[in-house]
Formats: structure tokens, C-alpha cells, sequence
């Protein structure tokens, strides 16, 4: 077998360094520059002919990797001598790769001291390119082949080449990109030195200033944004258990209707509340416009700021909360609320005394999910905020606005950082461990008992007030694309859609997209499609390794995983802006930079998904299939995969809807060509032209509708029932 | 196939986990074309021993050959063994057909070559024509039967059989066993079986391999393992045994003089000294007699099993659990019994 041998991926490595060329091409590579050996272009040739006919020395020791590689990569001789030989041409061919990259950029030594060393270097170099790639990944596969080879991941290619691939990918699209945010807390700025200048940063007064406890000034950002996540945290929480206990704990007729809320925040664009708020409280909102026109009230501009940010963030996410909790009220066994009732304790002291304490390390779980969510929050601050600022904005403005200081957006994006890592430690730490929900899959036997009458109340007087707000905030929100001007032209109109989605016909008879919204919704798109199955394989790659299989570091594997999930995507989109505008990687601008922040945020989804569905599955399946002589590929590609494809079809969905929706890091790493709709329409709301944002966002919510109707037939088809029932794939061995 | 029926060399091979040991270095010899069982109580160690024969777990220290090939750092597919999961482990969304051959085509097999010896081995288990059905359509023992052929058809060198019968009622259990023994027998494999039940242990090993907290607490043929157990412990696994303390008077030769109470058994000595001493009585070995030889006892519990009685006796040296196999033989509890020992089923053991 070549394909997928060690041999093959020597192959791949050795195109990557004497063919094709090194760096990337300005115009893309096309077949005709696809040779980059003999170029006359010194950026067009491959490594071997730079440094043959350009004298590049610097890629020798490349060379010689890859020469020294290929004995290893030949199926002859002992394992553990191939082994030894591929795990130093490998790393000797990455580092000999890294190095180069970050030594010479595109004015020459990128470090003073190499230049001090070598002397002055007449030459540079853009970022990696084609060449480059291949040779990575070939020179990558070609280390975790031999560590396999000396009996490391029990001796298998596929596993250590999975486990070498997500490592590869979480250092380079996550780890560093968050420290080069970090460091550029060290830039200077203007004529202060380096100690001044992060002092100044670190110790702004607009950052932890705390003037608005004495007078009408603005808090610092940080206050601001500690104070608004801390209410929006808890005022969701309490929604959202009142919500999950009306849903599984009453007789209420509409609790079904109730759980459709938990779809919402998933198909909703992140500033639709936003759009909604302002189109009934803003200045030409419909309440403004009531109270002036019965009563001569001017009710003003105050649902711009704390208020208006605030209301926004608890509607979108109750939901949230309320996903969370109906897992946590559902997972506390009727077995203990019926022994406290046969113990002669009331309703009101079972639910005081046993259920609620069982309930509290979940209540404590969702404050803190949306406490993070709450955080990383951009699109309704942006939208609402106006003088309130946020972390979120504040780093937005520092880097967008005309001051451009990166190292401000440092200095805010690694205070966030530090708030989210935090508050995700302590729910995976502390709470994680404390959990009393048990999924032994042992069936309870019981009835879940009734609320006390006083809860009951007090949870229907809560949230049905709010499920109705809710509701109206949603129309108001989509009515907005069907009126010519909110507030004051209430004549119906579908302008908007036209202005947005017009089609006409050429002279000659083509189809012309000539709406405005077309070029975006076409990008967007397209590029969640590219990430939405990049997404769903790396996802449930990550996923069946971290569940599957034991190896040494597969912890740490799977911290670093974790963590990566923590980053707000604020922090991810400047982090990317300044870690790929530079060679090696010189990705900025491009379709790949939102290709790999699609990705690289919306992974947590494909875990997730792939961990869930993974123990639902028979362990011995997969080793019934190894011992049969199968590959650890073909076992994957065969057994597993078949078992998961409800899982797979869900990863995909929602890694594309999330692409879609997403605005918080993309809103940074756009360009004129790869526009995307979100960012389109926050731009059009910043302009104040609602009427166009809001019939694109009724668009996208019925696009994305569409998509998650998709899923549920295609994964409802899928008979399971009875094979599920007898076979033993289910989780109850 | 030149390697089948090969034999299984383990050396000195362990697994830690972090502190844990889940089983201690050791040496064991699996004979080519030999039954051997891994019997222990859960947690020992035997499932983890079978999982590293089978390259599921990498042994944390030591060599493993198979047919005298070092295989320590082969992956499972490349070991030439197979194995019977205790789930069955069949692919629920594969037929049976599919599911047996499935590990032929992995090993380069043509569909249509893959298929025929697919069927043989069905039929070899008795499954003729069910090879269109999906597991799921199936019951527990047939299901059992697929996942035997699934292994066999492989021709492997060694087969691995993972509590294969713990999902199954008494009644199946008993004629699974016989069928996997005959299977073995008439095909000449060399089998590696873990279980805890010492019945199904006795029943089908050539050799078993006693383990306790992650070693080898003793190996034997089932007759050595019942008759001379080394230690209490696999006196009292292998079967019902009572554990009394006794005193080592005089040596002679290979026979010591044991005392219990007033009564003097010439047993073995098996390289014990004198003085205390441990001793294991079975059941079946203890006579009972109204008058006659021997010391007197009292029965404390009377059980009438159908076929035997199962008493608890008094004695001055303990409580004796005897079985008296005369049905028409029945005595009240509180009544007085003479009790003898068969030194057949008498043995010195260390502690």
C-alpha cells in the first residue's frame, strides 16, 4: 500500500521541499507556477532550488532532513532502528522549517542577534506558501510515524499521527496566536519605554476606574464589564430555572412550546435582541413613540448603555441558561425527592432541603456559562452600548478605531483572558468535580414530585411574563424588515428585502445578483461550508482520541483542548489579525484566516457532539474491530463512523450554523473580498440603516431554521430503535 | 496456516497505571494447541493480562512472543490473534455475513473468498444460512456463536476469550462451554479464557492460572489447582473449602503427622515445618456417622440441597461446612454427629 505509508508522506515532504514552490504566491498558485524548481523567481521556487541557485543556506538543513528521512520511511530494516532515524529526520525537518520562518521575514533577520551573527542579509521572505505546507505536514507525519514505531500510542501510525495533527493544530491556531497578543502587552509606545508604556496600558484609568461610584463618569471598562456579566449571569440563571422547572416540573400546557426556546440562541444572529430592543424602546421605538404620543412622556435614550446591554444579554441568553438546567433538574433522581416525601417533609421542605441543594453545583454551572458568554459578548454591547464600554468593544475600537493601538488591545484582550480562563477553571475544577447528577444510565423508577404551590407561582410569574417578552422582542425584531422607516413611516414595504436580495437580468440574458447582501451571504456561505466539515472531522477526530485511547500526555492533550475553548472570541480575533500578518504564516486578509477562526472557534461543537455520542458506544466495538485485523483507520472508517453518523450530521450542522452567526472574532479578520454577513449587518445597524439589517437577519434565521430542520430529518430517518434496544451499543452495560 | 496453534510466552511482563499495579511483572508459558483460563476475582488483573495478549494495552514492562516472535510492540492487527468480547461486541449495523468476514477482508481477503470461508465458519458453529440476519435479530447464545466464528475464521494463533459466557443463563452457559472446549479440542487451538467462575475454570481448562492482586497466585492443571492449592486463598476459590489451623507433629519422609484436635491425619507436608499449620478441608471430604472412629460434633445447620445435604458442623477445631451425598442420610440440626476426614480431600496449605 503507498497511500497513507510512511513512504507517502516522505513523498508529500520531499514535493513540498524540492517541487513545488516554498512561499506563498501572490496570485495564488496555478498550474503553471506549480513547479517551482528551476523558477526564475527566487519567491516562486521550491526550497531545494533557493538554495541551490539563490543561495539560500538556510534551507539546507532542511534538505538534509529530508534526506535523512528516507531510509526511515522505507518499509526495510528493524522498527526500532526506521524509528529512531524518523523521529530525528522529522524533528530536525520541523524545527529546520519553524526556524527559518521565524528567522528571516520580510526585512531580512527578524532577530538583532542573528543579524549580528550572520551580518546584514541582503534577501527576505514572505510567508509560507504551498510548499512550505506540504512539507510540514509530510515532515510532521514522518515523527509521529516513528515515534509509533518505538512502541509509543501502543505502536500506532494512525493514533500518534491524530494525536501529532491536533497538537500541531492547537499550537499554531491557538497557543500561538494568544501569546502573541501577549506579548505585545511589551510594545513601546510613542516615546515611553517599554515598562512605561505597559504600565500606562495596564494601569489606564479607563480600564479600572471607578469614578461612577461618586459621580455621572464612566466606570473603567473592566468594572463595567465585570458588573454587567455578574447581573446578566445571574438574572439568566434565575430565568432559566424558572423555565427547566415549569418544563419538566409542572403540568403547564405549553412546556413543550417552552423547550423550543432552547433553539433560539443557536439560529439567532448575536444582535437580533439588540435590533429588537431598539425598534421598541429606542428613540422612534414603538414604546418612545406611545408614551409621546398618549401621554407627552419623553422617555429618551436609556436603553442605550448598562440597561439596554443588560436586557439584550439576558435575552439572549436565558436560553442558554435554561439548556443547562433542564439537564441539571432532570438529572436529580425522583428516588430522592419521593424518600424525603415518605420521610413526612411538606413539598416546600423537600424542594428546599433536597432538591435545590442537589440542583446547586448546576445553577452554579450555568451562572458561570453565561457569565463567560456574557464576557466574550460583542454584537449587543456594539449594538447597544453606546458610551458603555465593554472589553469586548473596547478592544474592537483599540484595534478598528483611529488610534490603532495593538498593545492597548493587548493589555484589554489579555484581561479577558484572564477573567475567562478563571471562571472556566472554576467550572471545570470545582464544579465539574461536585456534580450530583448521576448517569449511571441505572433507570430511576419514580415521579418527578410537583413544585410547592409558592414556587410553582413564583416561577410562573417570572418567566411566562418573560417567554411573552421574548416573543414580542422577536417580532418586533423581524416586523423591522417589513416597514420603510421604524418609528416613522410605518408603510409596509418589502424595499428592504429588494435593496438586500435583488436580482436582475443582464442585457444578455444572465442572472445578476445586484442586491447588496448577496456578495456577503455568498461568502459567508461558502466559507462556513468549507469550515463546517473541517470543523466536524477535527472535532470528532479530537473526540474519539481523548475518548479512546490512553497514551502518555493524553491529559495534558486534552487541558490544552479545553483551554482553547475558553478564549473569547474578542481575544481570538485580534490574536489573529497580529499573529498572521507577518510571515511565516502570512494569512491575513484571506479566506483561509476566517476558514481556520471558524474552525478553531466552533471546535468545542465536534467534541462535544463526538464525546457524547463516543459513550453511547460499546468500547469493544472498536477493539473487536482491531483485533480483527483491521486498521485503526478502517475500524474508524467502518464501525465507528457508521455507529455515528446522527453524531456526524449534528457536528456538521451546527458547525455551520455557528460559522454563520459568528461575529465577535470574524468582525476583525474581514476583508472587501471575504466580507461576512454578520459583519455586514453590524455595519449597516452602526449606520443606522436598520430596515436592510433587519431583512438580512430574518434571512439568515430562516436559512439557519432550515439548516437545523435539515438535521432533525436526516438523523430522525435513521432506524435505530430496535437495533439499539437488543445490540449492545447502548450505554447501559 | 504454519502458525496457528502457536504457543504464548509472557516475560516479565507488567502494567502500572500512574501508582496503580494492575498486574505485577510476571513469567507465564501459554502451551500451543492448550486451553489455559485466567481465573480471579474481579479487579486481579486477568482481563488486563488478556487485553495486553491481545496488543489492546501496552504492557508497561516486559516481552510478549507469540509462536517465539517478540510482539511486544505490535498493534492488535498485526498479532495474529483474535478474541471473543464479553459484550460479543458485533457491529449492530453489519449482518452476520458481514460481521464475520469483516475481519478476513481487513487481512486482504476477496469479497467473494471472504464470504465462503465466512459461511464455513458459521456452519462450524452451527449457524448455517443466519448470515443474512443483523445481530440484533438474534439471541444471546446465537449472538455468542457469531462472535466465536467471527474470531476462528481467522485462523488465528491464539484465541482470546473475554468472559465469554457471563451474559448468557446457567443453563446456555453449560452447553457453551462444552461446545468451546470441544471447538478447541477438535481444532487444536491454543485459547487464553478469563473468567471468575471456577466451575466453568475446572470445566475447560487444560491449565489454570490462579490470580490474585495482580499475580499469579498459583498455575495448574484443574486436578493440582483443587487437590494441592498452594496457598488459603486458592484453596478457597477453587471450590467450597474449609480453612482450620492445625499442628505439624512429626516428619517423616514426605508425610507429616497432622493433629487436629484428637484427631491425626497423615497428609503430605509440602515443604512445611513443624508446628502450626494451616489446613484446607473440602466439604466432601469430611464423613459423618452417628457412631463410629473420629471426634464428636454438632450440626449447627441443616440445608437439603435435592441430590445432597449441606451441613455446618461444630467442632472443636471450628466450623466445618461438610456435604453428605447419601439423600436418604438426613439429621436434624442440634443433633450429634461423629465426623471423620478422608485425607484425600485434606491439604496442607501456606497461609
Amino acid at each position: 500500500m503507498f497511500f497513507g505509508s510512511s513512504f507517502f508522506f516522505w513523498v508529500i515532504a520531499a514535493l513540498g521541499t524540492l517541487i513545488l514552490p516554498w512561499h506563498m504566491q501572490q496570485d495564488g498558485v496555478s498550474l503553471a507556477t506549480l513547479i517551482g524548481l528551476g523558477a526564475e523567481d527566487v519567491e516562486a521556487a521550491s526550497a531545494l532550488w533557493q538554495a541551490l541557485h539563490f543561495g539560500r543556506f538556510w534551507f539546507w538543513p532542511l534538505i538534509a532532513a529530508l534526506a535523512l528521512a528516507l531510509p526511515g520511511a522505507l518499509p526495510f530494516g528493524s522498527a526500532s532502528t526506521r524509528g529512531r532515524v524518523l523521529i530525528i529526520a522529522g524533528s530536525l525537518g520541523l524545527l529546520s522549517i519553524i526556524a527559518q520562518g521565524f528567522a528571516i521575514g520580510i526585512q531580512g533577520w527578524n532577530y538583532p542577534f542573528l543579524e549580528a551573527t550572520f551580518g546584514e542579509l541582503q534577501d527576505r521572505q514572505f510567508g509560507v506558501g504551498l510548499g512550505g505546507a506540504l512539507s510540514f505536514i509530510g515532515f510532521l507525519i514522518l515523527l509521529t510515524d516513528g515515534l509509533a514505531l518505538r512502541g509509543y500510542f501502543k505502536g500506532d501510525r494512525f493514533i500518534s499521527g491524530a494525536v501529532g495533527v491536533l497538537i500541531a493544530c492547537i499550537l499554531i491556531f491557538t497557543a500561538w496566536p494568544v501569546t502573541t497578543i501577549l506579548t505585545q502587552i511589551f510594545t513601546p509606545q510613542g516615546d515611553l519605554g517599554v515598562a512605561d508604556a505597559m504600565a500606562a496600558r495596564l494601569f489606564d484609568r479607563k480600564i479600572w476606574g471607578l469614578a461612577c461610584v461618586s459621580s455621572t463618569a464612566n466606570c473603567g471598562v473592566f468594572w463595567n464589564t465585570l458588573v454587567l456579566a455578574t447581573s446578566t449571569a445571574t438574572a439568566a440563571t434565575l430565568l432559566g430555572l424558572c423555565f427547566a422547572l415549569i418544563v419538566t416540573r409542572t403540568i403547564f400546557p405549553a412546556r413543550r412550546a417552552l423547550r423550543l426556546l432552547t433553539v433560539l440562541p443557536i439560529i439567532t444572529p448575536p444582535f437580533v435582541i439588540g435590533l429588537g430592543l431598539i425598534l421598541i424602546f429606542g428613540r422612534s421605538g414603538v414604546v418612545n413613540q406611545l408614551a409621546d404620543s398618549l401621554f407627552g412622556l419623553q422617555l429618551g435614550r436609556w436603553i442605550y448603555g448598562f440597561n439596554g446591554v443588560w436586557l439584550a444579554q439576558v435575552f439572549s441568553f436565558t436560553p442558554t441558561a435554561f439548556l443547562v438546567l433542564i439537564g441539571v433538574v432532570e438529572g436529580i433522581s425522583p428516588a430522592m425527592e419521593e424518600a424525603s416525601s415518605t420521610l413526612r417533609a411538606s413539598r416546600m421542605r423537600t424542594f428546599r432541603a433536597v432538591s435545590l441543594p442537589l440542583m446547586l453545583p448546576g445553577i452554579a454551572n450555568a451562572w458561570l456559562v453565561v457569565f463567560i458568554e456574557s464576557l466574550a459578548d460583542f454584537g449587543n454591547p456594539i449594538v447597544l452600548g453606546g458610551s458603555f464600554g465593554v472589553l469586548s468593544t473596547e478592544i474592537f475600537f483599540a484595534v478598528v478605531g483611529a488610534q490603532q493601538d495593538f498593545g492597548r488591545a493587548a493589555v484589554l484582550a489579555g484581561i479577558m483572558l484572564v477573567i475567562a480562563l478563571c471562571a472556566f477553571i472554576i467550572q471545570r475544577v470545582v464544579i465539574g468535580g461536585r456534580s450530583y447528577v448521576s448517569l449511571t444510565g441505572k433507570g430511576d423508577v419514580g415521579l418527578p414530585t410537583p413544585l410547592p404551590a409558592p414556587v410553582r407561582r413564583f416561577a410562573y410569574a417570572i418567566a411566562l411574563p418573560w417567554a411573552l417578552l421574548t416573543i414580542i422582542v422577536y417580532t418586533m425584531a423581524l416586523a423591522g424588515g417589513f416597514v420603510r422607516v421604524w418609528g416613522r413611516d410605518w408603510t409596509p414595504t418589502l424595499s428592504h428585502f429588494q435593496r438586500a436580495f435583488a436580482l436582475e437580468w443582464s442585457a444578455n440574458g444572465a442572472l445578476i445578483f445586484s442586491g447588496g447582501a448577496w456578495h456577503s451571504l455568498f461568502t459567508t456561505i461558502t466559507l462556513a461550508a468549507i469550515a463546517a466539515p473541517i470543523t466536524a472531522a477535527l472535532g470528532l477526530l479530537a473526540a474519539w482520541v481523548l475518548s479512546r485511547q490512553r497514551f502518555v500526555g493524553r491529559t495534558a492533550l486534552e487541558f490544552a483542548l479545553m483551554l482553547t475553548f475558553a478564549v473569547p472570541g474578542t481575544v481570538i480575533g485580534v490574536a489573529y489579525i497580529l499573529t498572521y500578518n507577518l510571515p511565516p504564516l502570512e494569512i491575513t486578509g484571506t479566506a483561509m484566516i476566517l476558514v481556520a477562526c471558524f474552525v478553531f472557534r466552533n471546535l468545542p461543537v465536534g467534541v462535544r457532539s463526538g464525546v457524547a455520542a463516543m459513550s453511547q458506544l460499546d468500547k469493544s466495538l472498536d477493539e473487536a474491530a482491531v483485533t480483527l485485523r483491521a486498521s485503526t483507520f478502517r475500524s474508524l472508517r467502518t464501525v465507528v463512523l457508521p455507529l455515528l453518523k446522527p453524531a456526524i450530521v449534528t457536528a456538521l450542522v451546527y458547525a455551520f450554523v455557528r460559522a454563520m452567526t459568528t461575529v465577535s472574532a470574524v468582525i476583525f479578520l474581514v476583508s472587501a473580498q471575504y466580507e461576512m454577513a454578520t459583519v455586514f449587518i453590524i455595519n449597516r445597524v452602526i449606520n443606522g440603516d436598520y430596515g436592510l439589517a433587519i431583512a438580512y437577519c430574518s434571512a439568515l434565521i430562516v436559512l439557519m431554521m432550515a439548516a437545523i430542520g435539515l438535521i432533525n430529518l436526516l438523523v430522525g430517518s435513521r432506524r435505530l430503535g430496535r437495533r439499539q434496544a437488543v445490540a449492545p451499543i447502548g450505554g447501559r452495560a | 496456516m504454519t502458525n496457528k496453534a502457536a504457543e504464548v510466552r509472557l516475560e516479565g511482563i507488567g502494567k502500572r497505571y500512574g501508582k496503580i499495579e494492575a498486574v505485577k511483572p510476571l513469567d507465564l508459558v501459554i502451551e500451543g494447541g492448550t486451553l489455559v483460563t485466567l481465573l480471579g476475582p474481579s479487579g486481579c488483573g486477568k482481563t488486563t493480562l488478556l487485553r495486553m495478549i491481545a496488543g489492546l494495552e501496552q504492557p508497561s514492562a516486559g516481552r510478549l512472543f507469540i509462536g517465539g516472535r517478540d510482539v511486544t510492540l505490535l498493534s492488535a492487527g498485526e498479532r495474529n490473534v483474535s478474541m471473543v468480547f464479553q459484550s460479543y461486541a458485533l457491529f449492530p449495523h453489519m449482518t452476520v455475513l458481514e460481521n464475520v468476514s469483516y475481519g478476513l477482508i481487513s487481512s486482504g481477503f476477496g469479497k467473494k473468498d471472504a464470504a465462503a470461508r465466512a459461511e464455513a465458519a458459521l456452519e462450524t458453529v452451527g449457524l448455517r444460512g443466519y448470515g443474512a440476519r443483523l445481530p440484533s435479530e438474534m439471541s444471546g447464545g446465537q449472538q455468542q456463536r457469531v462472535a466465536v466464528a467471527r474470531a476462528l475464521v481467522l485462523e488465528p494463533a491464539v484465541l482470546l476469550f473475554d468472559e465469554p459466557l457471563s451474559n448468557l443463563d446457567t443453563r446456555l452457559r453449560r452447553s457453551m462451554r462444552e461446545e468451546i472446549r470441544a471447538l478447541q479440542q477438535r481444532l487444536g487451538l491454543t485459547v487464553v479464557y478469563v473468567t471468575h467462575d471456577q466451575a466453568e475454570a475446572l470445566a475447560v481448562s487444560d491449565k489454570i492460572v490462579v490470580m490474585r492482586n495482580a499475580e499469579i497466585a498459583q498455575s495448574g492443571t484443574p486436578e493440582a489447582l483443587y487437590a494441592r492449592p498452594e496457598n488459603v486463598f486458592v484453596a478457597t476459590f477453587m471450590g467450597e473449602a474449609n480453612h482450620v489451623r492445625g499442628s505439624i507433629e512429626t516428619i517423616t519422609g514426605d508425610a507429616a503427622q497432622v493433629a487436629l484436635d484428637a484427631l491425626t491425619l497423615t497428609l503430605p507436608h509440602r515443604g512445611l515445618g513443624n508446628g502450626p499449620c494451616d489446613v484446607v478441608i473440602r466439604p466432601e471430604a469430611i464423613r459423618l456417622s452417628d457412631s463410629g472412629p473420629g471426634i464428636t460434633g454438632q450440626i449447627a445447620r441443616a440445608t437439603y440441597m435435592g441430590a445432597h445435604t449441606e451441613y455446618l458442623i461444630t467442632t472443636p477445631f471450628g466450623e466445618l461446612f461438610a456435604i453428605h451425598p447419601d439423600r436418604l442420610y438426613r439429621r436434624r440440626a442440634g443433633s450429634a454427629v461423629m465426623v471423620t476426614l478422608d485425607p484425600e480431600g485434606v491439604v496442607l496449605v501456606r497461609p
